[in-house]
């Protein structure tokens, strides 16, 4: 196999790559002419398919599908580019707009083109601050040496790219949320369908793509299909940004092929685990995905193979390693905190299951747990979520897999930490043991009922 | 009077070169109710926070109803209805950063500026939250200013060295 070339990380080393001039001096922005002078949108859509790009958000649904879904008669289309970037441990995409906003920009034009999209907001999370301040700047650069505003290259076709803050909402990342929250409503994601290809930004076709998922767009226009399914492992093709963080030596953002191992990352280029010691654990795509074993570090991280472990997904690609001195209960502590403060509250079992989970493992952790609060977690994650069909958005599932990958390859630990560690000034009160139990802490004629999970009142201990 | 039925029962209190920074975003979006982030942040960004009357106001702008604003503005937990200190600074406790010691940071920097989580100093000069992961994960232990600048891995002598450079106040964005 050829030795891996990198291409979304190449210029991050030159300063000078965020003046547009540095940037077309280094052939940036000829995919971009390339594709809106001699290629028709269907061309682009068609080649994008053909290299099998998968989005870099988070489901890895196939880019070149989601844009043939786009209905043929549309009048107006827009494009999302969702750059809320929350989910724990992942920071790719502030780099991909720090250190390189005209190969961000050049993939928006390109995918815009393809999709007939005049109008592309990039939502960017508020606290990427340096990089909106940088964006700002590349896409007026980009607007005055024409690879923006009206008739772009002489082809007839107009766009404008403009910047819309976040304001620190991890649901906003869910391109439903993402879309009320540009509409300016409270970010509480939709039911599908309709899809936002048939009715998305202001009830119009609307595309939602991922900010490195487009800057892979300009490589494959200039480098081909063929190219881009050189690289990776089955299903899981082109390069991806990894990121590494956590009780490593050194926390860094590298450019692979799709389908490393943790065990890679961890050793070649994260420096080993830090203070010598050994690594226990590892989040693999966010936490959302779940967490892995040790054992299971030399899993490809591709959007197929890292499944067989029980992890939800690849995710954001964003691994977090914990050293052996890490506590399960404690790396439970911190998903289970995240998600009951991130839950946007629409729908019960993610809310009152989030704020359940959380207060059940805080409990444990200090020091009044017992036995059958697992399998209570264990209920209550079985029942939340897209995957049993009991919430409208899939922060549900993310907050119940680091629940159910722990209680599948954790429980000794668990159950050995809830023996050993019981503190007898915790009293537990009547209405606390009846739920442990399964049975109502409510008077029988209260009706609070929440599908799957069983009463849902008075869970505050 | 303006046209719509909003109808205003203090004086105004958004000065007009804010009024104008909010109606330029209007032509960007196809809805006036899509300014309602962007106006709030053009009106946090001013008074460092968003009082009842300016939420009135950016409403009237935005010819929706007061409620709607609050709605919205109420979801996002970002803006205060009471000034903020001069700088506001994040400390993440999120995954990558709580391995690190995140959480024990907070409650030292806290502890520096005799504050809880969420206070600001009496000299109104900083205030500090915690926030879930800041994307600066590289840093982690992480805290970000919100004028942009980024801190760590720290540890408790670089927090105390923050908050004394945070003091000075914020900086402009080009010097990040
Ligand atoms: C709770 C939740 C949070 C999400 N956050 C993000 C995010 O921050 N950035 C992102 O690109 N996708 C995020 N996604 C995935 C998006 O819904 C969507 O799948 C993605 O933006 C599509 O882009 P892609 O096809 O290019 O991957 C999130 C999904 C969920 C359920
Ligand atoms: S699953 Fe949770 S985050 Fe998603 S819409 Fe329902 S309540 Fe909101
Ligand atoms: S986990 Fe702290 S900045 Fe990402």
């Amino acid at each position: 196999m050829a030795a891996f070339e990198p291409v979304l990380s190449r210029n991050w080393n030159n300063p000078d790559i965020l003046s547009v001039m540095t940037y077309e001096s280094m052939g940036g922005y000829a995919a971009s002419r390339k594709a809106l002078t001699t290629m028709s949108p269907d061309n682009v859509v068609d080649l994008v398919k053909a290299s099998e790009l998968r989005g870099r958000g988070g489901a890895g649904f196939p880019t070149g599908l989601k844009w043939s879904f786009l209905p043929k008669d549309r009048k107006e289309t827009f494009m999302c580019i969702n750059g809320d970037e929350s989910e724990p441990a992942t920071f790719n995409n502030r780099y991909l707009v720090e250190k390189d906003p005209h190969q961000f920009i050049e993939g928006i034009l390109i995918g815009c083109f393809a999709t007939k999209a005049n109008t592309a907001y990039v939502y960017l999370r508020f606290e990427y601050i340096k990089a909106i301040h940088i964006l700002e700047k590349a896409i007026a650069e980009a607007r005055a040496a024409g690879h923006l505003g009206k008739n772009i290259y002489g082809s007839g076709f107009d766009l404008e790219i403009w910047c819309h803050r976040g304001a620190g909402a991890y649901i906003c990342g869910e391109e439903t949320g993402l879309i009320e929250s540009l509409e300016g409503k409270r970010g509480w994601p939709r039911i599908k369908p309709p899809f936002p290809a048939i009715e998305g930004a202001f009830r119009k076709p609307t595309v939602v793509n991922n900010i490195e998922t487009l800057a892979c767009v300009p490589h494959i226009v200039e480098r081909g299909a063929d190219w881009f399914k050189s690289m990776g492992t089955p299903k899981s093709y082109g390069p991806k940004l990894y990121t590494i963080s956590g009780h490593v030596n050194k926390q860094v953002c590298v450019e692979l092929p799709m389908g490393v191992t943790t065990n890679q990352l961890l050793e070649d280029h994260a420096g080993g685990v830090w203070k010598g010691r050994k690594a226990k654990a590892a989040v693999p795509g966010g936490i959302s995905m779940g967490i892995l074993k040790k054992e299971e570090f030399d899993i490809p991280l591709d959007f197929e193979e890292i499944r067989k472990t029980g992890c939800l997904g690849l995710g954001t690609a964003a691994v977090t390693i914990m050293d052996d001195q890490t506590r399960i209960i404690d790396y439970l502590y911190n998903t289970t905190r995240f998600f009951a403060h991130e839950s946007c509250g629409q729908c019960t079992p993610c809310r009152e299951g989030t704020g359940w989970l959380y207060k059940t493992v805080k409990r444990i952790r200090s020091g009044g747990g017992r036995i059958e609060d697992l399998d209570l977690m264990s209920h209550l994650a079985n029942n939340m979520g897209i995957t049993p069909g009991t919430t409208i958005c899939g922060l549900a599932d993310g907050a119940a897999w680091p629940i159910k990958n722990a209680l599948a390859k954790y429980r000794d630990e668990l159950e050995d930490f809830i023996k050993h560690n019981q503190n007898p000034a915790y009293k537990i009160t009547a209405g606390q043991d009846a739920i442990s139990k399964g049975q109502s802490p409510l008077p029988t004629n209260t009706s609070m009922f929440v599908p799957g999970i069983g009463l849902a009142k008075s869970l505050s201990n | 009077m303006s046209t719509t039925s909003t109808t205003l029962d203090s004086p105004r209190m958004l000065p007009e070169s804010v009024r104008q920074k909010i109606e330029a975003y209007i032509p960007r979006y196809p809805s006036k109710q899509a300014v309602t982030l962007p106006a709030l942040h053009i009106v946090h960004s001013h008074f460092r926070c968003v009082p009842y009357q300016a939420m009135k106001e950016i409403a009237e702008i935005l010819e929706i109803a007061p409620a709607e604003v609050a709605d919205t503005m109420s979801f996002y937990g970002f803006f205060p209805q009471a000034p903020l200190g001069d700088v506001r600074v994040w400390v993440c406790r999120s995954i990558s950063c709580m391995l690190r010691g995140g959480d024990e940071l907070l409650e030292h920097a806290c502890k520096k500026l005799d504050i809880e989580a969420g206070q600001t100093t009496s000299d109104g000069k900083l205030t500090v939250e915690f926030a879930e992961c800041l994307g600066i994960c590289d840093h982690a232990p992480a805290a970000l200013a919100d004028d942009g600048r980024a801190y760590g891995p720290l540890d408790e002598a670089g927090v105390e060295k923050m908050l004394e450079e945070l003091k000075k106040g914020p900086v402009p964005p080009e010097s990040l």
